[in-house]
């Protein structure tokens, strides 16, 4: 009947058929057995770990956050292979640090693990990026930066990316940015009818074919000037 | 270089010099793809030539939306592709931090507008995973019947589309009137059609109406019929299958290091279903196979959202048969609103309706990630929760963002024409890329 052969996501490393989660409680679930081979492995770099909603949460030291994914990727008895999501969360209370959470997923396993880091407000948001360990993290990093301005070290690209490049009004989901956008209704149209219309090639791409030649005299002066692109 | 031959039925007559029906050998390499056209003899093949730039979109109907790509070509092959997203970005999440966690569900059925009852279905396990609620027997079946109903929906959306983009237009039309019977019925069950809205925190917006079932049971017996057509039509063709096979392969091993999922990380050769490895929505009871590809191509994908949507079929079947009676929602006056009639009537519903509406449910102080299988791949929703009525961060997990992510890997060294039916087969939605 089917021209496929089918494989059935039954069997797995761990065994056991999965089934749906029911009556989890709030706190005090079983939490992923990752957790305690992360404490074995990495003693001190785990601040603590919570299990929430049955969702195992592991807080690591940001320092050493990219050697922790790096090594559940590796590890033979891990295998966290495939990275879902790579997220920030900033709390109400301006107290509290900015989180930089990871969710990882070991396909072999059937395992899910957030790992988060904390970054304290007041200094400068950096962590380390894990685009060498996941290509995923391409996109979910400059994400996470055009939202929040946290900065990936060692991320080949990191530019905006749902925003344009010269947007100036910040990083919109930061908590002190206000819901309607920091700039007035006519600030933000008067710049968006300033802008130039032909600059909407970044300067990475007016390198293909001599396109920067071709543009017209005053936009190359402006642009050799250091003025940005549109995109 | 390796040499795989795809048998074809040639639906114009085809025939070579003693008679038979032509086989047409399909050369496949790793970087170049498709068919492998000499040159004839005595042209050279001017490939000297400088390089070119070149804009697709974001106005460009084979874009899918408004999805940007600059292209620098080398004659027509394509050397780097620069993907530009964000003309829709409208700030979901944003917006999400304002709201109650009912006042968030319409935005979801705004992200993937083709999915939207399995986007109302998702964020829904979400939040209920955050308030600690468990659904009624009946919502939970309901709920698959909506998840499964909204997959055809979506992929007769990309098979439509899919087809004319490679310029097939007469499976678009079939796919296209189906598509219109989901929609009727949709339409009677919630009373939209795009923008359904159909799910609560606990519960569903209403049951299904008397007689509904009767609608899904026809569309369940003809639908296979109009799978069968297509399928006739496409699968075997000649142009089809040229136009398609040996096109953006990604290796399984790729395909997971890039985050692809869905029927994109199935093609690939990778048996993970969400429905299968964190299963919900008792998906695990019942009966269905998941297809996997082996090459990755685009043919492949093609082939794995079509067998999809046949189990989907059988799910909808296997649920259509165990709806058990019973209510829809929970019983807490706290979470779901009361009856209209007794919110008018009664003091204690009427307060109880005013402080559902006003101030909104409050989940305790946590977080939770669910994940569903949407169409296009993972759909996640992470909901943070300081104990207020509105989220401190609400975070859409969205799978043809991360699929997209992918696509100056499929298309650098293949032509023009096949960036589109590339393009075409990672199954966007620019409303979920940018949100």
């Amino acid at each position: 009947m089917s021209r496929f052969e089918v494989v059935r996501t039954g069997a797995n490393a761990s065994g056991g058929e999965p089934a749906t989660q029911r009556n989890i409680p709030h706190r005090g679930a079983e939490a992923n057995p990752s957790a305690s081979a992360l404490q074995t492995r990495f003693s001190s770099a785990i601040k603590r770990v919570e299990v929430i909603w049955g969702e195992t949460v592991v807080f690591v030291e940001p320092a050493l956050a990219h050697e922790i994914i790096r090594w559940l990727h590796d590890e033979q008895s891990q295998q966290y292979d495939f990275l879902s999501d790579v997220t920030a969360v900033e709390y109400r209370d301006a107290e509290v640090p900015i989180e930089v959470v990871w969710h990882l997923r070991s396909l072999p396993y059937r395992r899910f693990l957030r790992i988060k880091a904390q970054l304290p407000k007041g200094k400068p948001l950096e962590i380390d990026s894990v685009y060498d360990i996941y290509r995923t993290a391409d996109w979910l990093e400059r994400e996470c930066y055009d939202m929040f301005g946290i900065q990936f070290r060692g991320h080949p690209d990191l530019r905006r990316i749902l925003m344009w490049e010269s947007y100036k009004e910040g990083f919109p989901l930061r908590k002190d940015f206000p819901l309607r956008g920091r700039f007035s209704r006519s600030e933000q149209l008067r710049q968006a009818l300033a802008q130039n219309p032909e600059a909407r090639y970044s300067m990475e791409e007016l390198s293909i074919a001599d396109a920067f030649a071709e543009l017209p005299q005053d936009m190359r002066e402006r642009l050799s000037k250091g003025e940005r692109t549109g995109e | 270089m390796s040499k795989r031959t795809v048998e074809v039925e040639l639906s114009t007559t085809g025939l070579d010099a003693q008679g038979r029906p032509q086989r047409i050998p399909i050369l496949t390499d790793d970087g170049g793809g498709g068919l492998a056209l000499q040159a004839p003899p005595g042209i050279e093949p001017d490939l000297e030539g400088e390089h070119m730039l070149i804009n697709i979109g974001p106005q460009h109907p084979a874009t899918h939306g408004v999805l940007r790509l600059v292209l620098e070509l080398d004659g027509e092959t394509v050397v780097r592709c620069i993907p530009h997203i964000g003309y829709l970005h409208c700030g979901f999440e944003k917006i999400g931090e304002y709201r109650q966690y009912n006042q968030i569900i319409c935005w979801t059925d705004r992200e993937d507008y083709l999915n939207s009852i399995g986007n109302n279905v998702a964020f829904a396990l979400g939040a209920e995973r955050l308030f600690g609620i468990e659904i009624t027997e009946r919502c939970t079946v309901l709920r698959v019947i909506a998840s499964e109903l909204s997959r055809i929906m979506s992929h007769l959306v990309w098979l439509g589309t899919f087809c004319i983009d490679i310029g097939a237009f007469t499976p678009f039309l079939w796919a296209f009137q189906r598509r219109e019977e989901i929609y009727r019925l949709i339409e009677k069950w919630v009373g939209a059609r795009l923008t359904t809205t159909a799910t609560r925190v606990g519960g569903m917006a209403a049951d299904i109406p008397s007689g509904w079932m009767d609608g899904l049971r026809q569309f369940i017996r003809t639908f296979p019929h109009t799978l069968d057509e297509i399928d006739r039509v496409l699968t075997k063709n000649a142009i089809w299958v040229g136009r398609t096979v040996g096109l953006g392969v990604m290796t399984p091993e790729e395909a997971i290091n890039w985050g692809l999922s869905g029927p994109m990380l199935r093609a690939s050769g990778v048996d993970y279903d969400v429905r299968k490895d964190f299963p919900y929505l008792d998906y695990e009871t019942y009966d269905f196979e998941v297809p996997v590809g082996t090459n990755g191509d685009v043919y492949d994908r093609y082939l794995v959202r079509f067998e999809e949507m046949r189990q989907s079929v059988r799910i909808l079947q296997q649920a259509a048969d165990r709806l058990p009676e019973g209510p829809v929602n929970i019983d807490d006056p706290r979470i779901i609103l009361p009856p209209k009639s007794k919110a008018t009537s009664e003091m204690e519903s009427m307060i109880h309706h005013f402080k559902v509406v006003m101030e909104g449910p409050r989940p305790p102080i946590g977080e939770s990630y669910v994940a569903v299988e949407s169409p296009k791949g993972e759909k996640g929703y992470y909901m943070v929760s300081d104990g207020t009525a509105k989220p401190v961060r609400w975070r859409i997990r969205p799978p043809s963002f991360v699929n997209l992510s992918a696509i100056p890997k499929m298309v650098e060294g293949h032509l023009l024409s096949d960036v589109i039916a590339i393009n075409a087969s990672i199954d966007i939605v620019m409303g979920e890329i940018d949100r």
